[in-house]
């Protein structure tokens, strides 16, 4: 247990943690590129910190996030100290920024334009060249590395909880900035997990086919759902907008420790596909033909009870399914164990 | 699983058998791989060279179809050698007798011609088991084969041995294929099984059913999916009904399966594309996408956790769950059901595992079955408190060769999996254009010693044929496969592994021998 001072509260933290960890438990927002709670307790050879998290602690400018707190601290927050320096931070990092923000496709979901925002960064000596080339050979997502902050996350995840290892930081012409260890992303060992997609805070790593829907950024949901694919059950956040999903990214809670893989993260996209079946089809002089649901229906029902009189309950069969909820497993064996009486229920378990 | 997913960290042994969760599970590969970062030994066999063997401790390159002799073996190093956990099997286990009676003869030498490894590797990979708590992953490598549950229970046997059950960072870790076979298992979607494996011929659990459902329940045994295809066949069964399952390419044989679908007087088909096996259908449904509406999963680690509507599905498209009740509603059944939380509620009632669960407990974090009451917060771990059974039975298998054998028609074996960027038939992943950018068609991975024994150039166009039928592949050269030994991924409809495979039975569950097909290959003329 420690007693501290926040903002001028005396405030009981309960647990030994960072001070960043102990001002976010008391609802204090620290602004940050790099952190990520799931470094925590992991080693790195190379630690990245952008700084951005620093607090007064005691009079003097400290990072929140990796001071410990400890009995009798003085935090101050958001001082007029604190906030000059992170002022200075911002500044720095948009010297060196790409300003397309009004093309950018992470516009809205950025980090850095936010930060900017709320710390009113309104000029800056930009001079950014951007002669940095794109790597856009995955089909997934690209890399610009003059919009990298280098800020340590991706070459993170990527090494150390996706344990894939093909992202470094490196420097050119002054500049430090991701890379890929091979010549490019489709010439490396990428499994194209997308995880480092989903960390970045700025428009360095973003995925593909998304122009265009831009627009709809700062008006989307999150709806935190079940992957649909393996049995590891990820725990997935879609972002959708006007009926449609936009991306897809690892929830911060779940079997997954924020992971997804290549098709957790990419493969949402057979969802609005326009093969998708829009209306019942019934098969008529040997060709399946639109019906409404009452035509289909009644066929069914007409067939089921035809065949239940003539042939009885062992004639027939379901099979349900392992891509189905519970619930809709449940009632389809109930379906079939109740109104025709039959245990011919099976599913491709066994395969 | 026995253990969870947040496990493999506690590990200090990792071994991974006929699985390849690099590609299959990606999310707990790199959590294997990080386990081993942080100090966890990896041990690992496979007739194919996976991604995780680059970085084990030792990877053993088995003889397809050989697990069981290969795990009896390291079973007789660790009784031999007195590395067993004496007190778990004196505590908590019974008839250890016959097992080590069994396992007296599976000696590393005896062994290591049938698996085709040396005997000192067996040696050593029972020492490293047997050196520090150990969890066992598997997958679909032991289980579809003909004695698919023998390799099931071998597995069962080795980890008991060494007292690996019931313990964190141990366990038999089944790594489960689909989102929801755990929950469809669960849900009594079986011939034998009611919610929760309960037997429906058990008079209490037979009342319980009755009094919910308000009608009586069939005590007829049901039949498996081999079953009612060849019931098909022989029109026993005339009306088939299947929802959200792809069988002309999932199942063994193509062939047989097109014949017993084509054979029905009604065939209903509930998806969301016009699969290979809807499009043989007398009825289609159009159903929903996990996005499009709520309910829960069951994932491989026993968690029920929620799946939320983010989107409206296209045209006329329903829930499925509404589908279901509509039609047993139009049957007789009158249960409604406004939202897909109170059919939870009506599971919670029938399934002891199920009891604690409701939508509002799992709202933000899903729980780990057996969930015995509303206050129980899951069970990360089975067996904790000893063997659910009172005492973990051995049961010694014996290793017996897989029925597909080579022959002169069909020289060499052919097994089949998955690769990262498909999911299974292909009906979601194959039209997601990035995914077929990666994977765009079908192949058949040969060692290149092999290839050059065959005469075929890497990217050759092949005819490769079994007893079931024949298709025409790509070869792709692949250093990690076994000589004489060929894979391919089932996930393509043009040319499909499942034309190739064979319809022998595991007799105790009735698992396809899936993994194992002797074939032929040949050059393909455009």
């Amino acid at each position: 247990m420690f007693e501290v001072i926040i903002n001028g509260q005396k405030t009981i933290i309960r647990e030994e943690s960072s001070v960043l960890r102990a001002l976010t438990g008391e609802g204090i927002q620290v602004p940050s590129f790099c952190y990520d709670e799931r470094f925590i307790n992991r080693h790195f050879p190379e630690e990245t910190d952008c700084g951005l998290c620093v607090v007064e602690i005691d009079g003097k400018l400290e990072k929140s996030c990796s001071t410990v707190i400890s009995d009798g601290m003085v935090i101050l927050s958001d001082s007029d100290k604190v906030i000059e320096r992170r002022k200075s931070i911002l500044e720095k990092i948009i010297e060196d920024h790409p300003l397309d923000c009004i093309v950018c496709d992470k516009a809205g979901g950025c980090k850095l334009q936010d930060y900017c925002y709320e710390y009113g960064i309104e000029k800056s000596s930009n001079s950014c060249l951007e002669a940095l080339p794109v790597d856009g050979s995955s089909p997934f997502f690209s890399i610009d590395p003059n919009k990298c902050i280098a800020c340590g996350k991706c070459v993170k995840v990527c090494g150390y909880l996706q344990n894939t290892n093909i992202l470094f930081l490196t420097e050119t012409n002054g500049k430090r900035h991701v890379a890929v260890n091979g010549e490019t992303l489709r010439e490396s060992a990428c499994g194209s997990c997308g995880n480092c997609v989903s960390v970045c805070p700025v428009g360095a790593l973003l995925p593909k086919g998304i122009s265009g829907t831009r627009a709809d950024r700062w008006k989307t949901e999150t709806v935190q759902t079940t992957c649909c694919y393996c049995g590891v059950g990820c725990q997935i956040d879609l972002k959708v907008a006007e009926n449609k999903i936009l991306g897809a990214g690892p929830a911060a809670s779940g079997p997954n420790d924020g992971l997804l893989c290549v098709k957790g993260k990419f493969g949402y996209k057979f969802i609005g596909h326009s093969d998708r079946l829009k209306t019942p089809l019934i098969r008529q002089n040997g060709q399946l033909t639109e019906a409404t649901w009452d035509e289909a229906y009644a066929l069914i029902t007409e067939k089921i009870s035809g065949l239940m009189a003539s042939d009885g309950p062992e004639a027939f069969a379901g099979l349900t399914s392992a891509r189905c909820t519970n619930e809709e497993n449940y009632l389809f064996q109930k379906l079939f164990r109740t109104v025709i009486g039959t245990n011919n229920i099976d599913h491709c378990a066994r395969l | 699983m026995t253990n969870g997913i947040e496990d493999v960290e506690n590990a200090e042994v990792i071994f991974v058998i006929g699985s390849n969760p690099r590609e299959n599970h990606p999310v707990i590969g790199a959590k294997i791989k990080e386990a081993k970062r942080n100090g966890a030994r990896l041990i690992i066999a496979d007739p194919r060279k996976i991604d995780l063997s680059n970085e084990s401790d030792l990877f053993v390159q088995l003889k397809l179809g050989t697990n069981i002799a290969l795990i009896n073996g390291m079973i007789h190093v660790i009784i031999e050698e007195g590395l067993e956990d004496k007190e778990y099997i004196e505590t908590h286990t019974e008839n250890y007798r016959n097992l080590k009676a069994v396992v007296e003869k599976y000696t590393p030498e005896h062994v290591a011609p049938i698996c085709g490894v040396k005997a000192d590797e067996i040696r050593e990979m029972a020492r490293i088991y047997a050196s520090g708590r150990a969890s066992i992953f598997y997958a679909m490598g032991i289980t579809q084969h003909k004695t698919g549950t023998n390799g099931v229970i071998s597995l069962s046997n080795l980890a008991q041995v060494c007292g690996n059950i019931g313990v964190k960072g141990g366990g038999i870790n089944p790594l489960r294929g689909q989102n929801n076979v755990q929950g469809a298992c669960d849900m009594g979607g079986l011939p034998d099984v009611l919610t929760g494996s309960q037997d429906y011929t058990n008079p209490g659990v037979k009342q319980l059913f009755e009094e919910e459902w308000g009608t009586k329940i069939p005590q007829k045994p049901g039949l498996t999916i081999p079953e009612i295809m060849d019931g098909a066949c022989s029109n026993t069964i005339k009306c088939l009904f299947i929802m959200g399952e792809n069988p002309m390419l999932s199942d063994p044989d193509m062939n047989h399966i097109r014949h017993a679908l084509d054979s029905l007087d009604f065939l209903i088909v509930q998806d969301i594309f016009l699969t290979e096996t809807a499009e043989r259908a007398h009825v289609v449904l159009p159903a929903r996408a996990f996005a499009e509406k709520d309910g829960t999963f069951t994932n491989t680690e026993r968690r029920v956790q929620r799946v939320r509507k983010a989107v409206d599905g296209p045209g006329e498209s329903r829930e499925d769950w509404l589908i279901l009740m509509e039609l047993m509603n139009r049957l007789g059944q009158d249960r409604k059901y406004a939202h897909p939380g109170e059919i939870m509620d009506e599971i919670a009632r029938v399934t002891p595992q199920y009891r604690g669960i409701s939508y509002e407990r799992i709202a933000k974090a899903g729980l780990q079955w057996p969930v015995p009451h509303k206050e129980h917060m899951g069970t990360p771990i089975l067996h904790a408190n000893g063997p659910i059974r009172g005492k973990g039975y051995f049961c010694a298998v014996e290793y017996e060769p897989s029925a597909e054998q080579v022959s002169a028609n069909f020289p060499y074996l052919l097994t089949n999996g998955r690769n990262l960027y498909h999911y299974h038939t292909r009906t979601m992943t194959g039209r997601v254009k990035e995914l077929n950018e990666k994977s765009p068609c079908s192949y058949v991975e040969i060692n290149p010693i092999t290839l050059r024994k065959l005469g075929f150039e890497d990217g050759a166009k092949v005819k490769i044929t079994s007893a079931r039928g024949h298709i025409t592949t790509r070869v792709k050269a692949y250093e990690g496969i076994m000589e004489e030994l060929f894979f391919m991924p089932f996930h393509f409809a043009d040319g499909a592994a499942n034309v190739l495979t064979g319809t022998n039975l595991d007799e105790k569950c009735g698992i396809p021998e899936l993994k194992v097909s002797a074939v032929n290959i040949e050059p393909a003329f455009a």
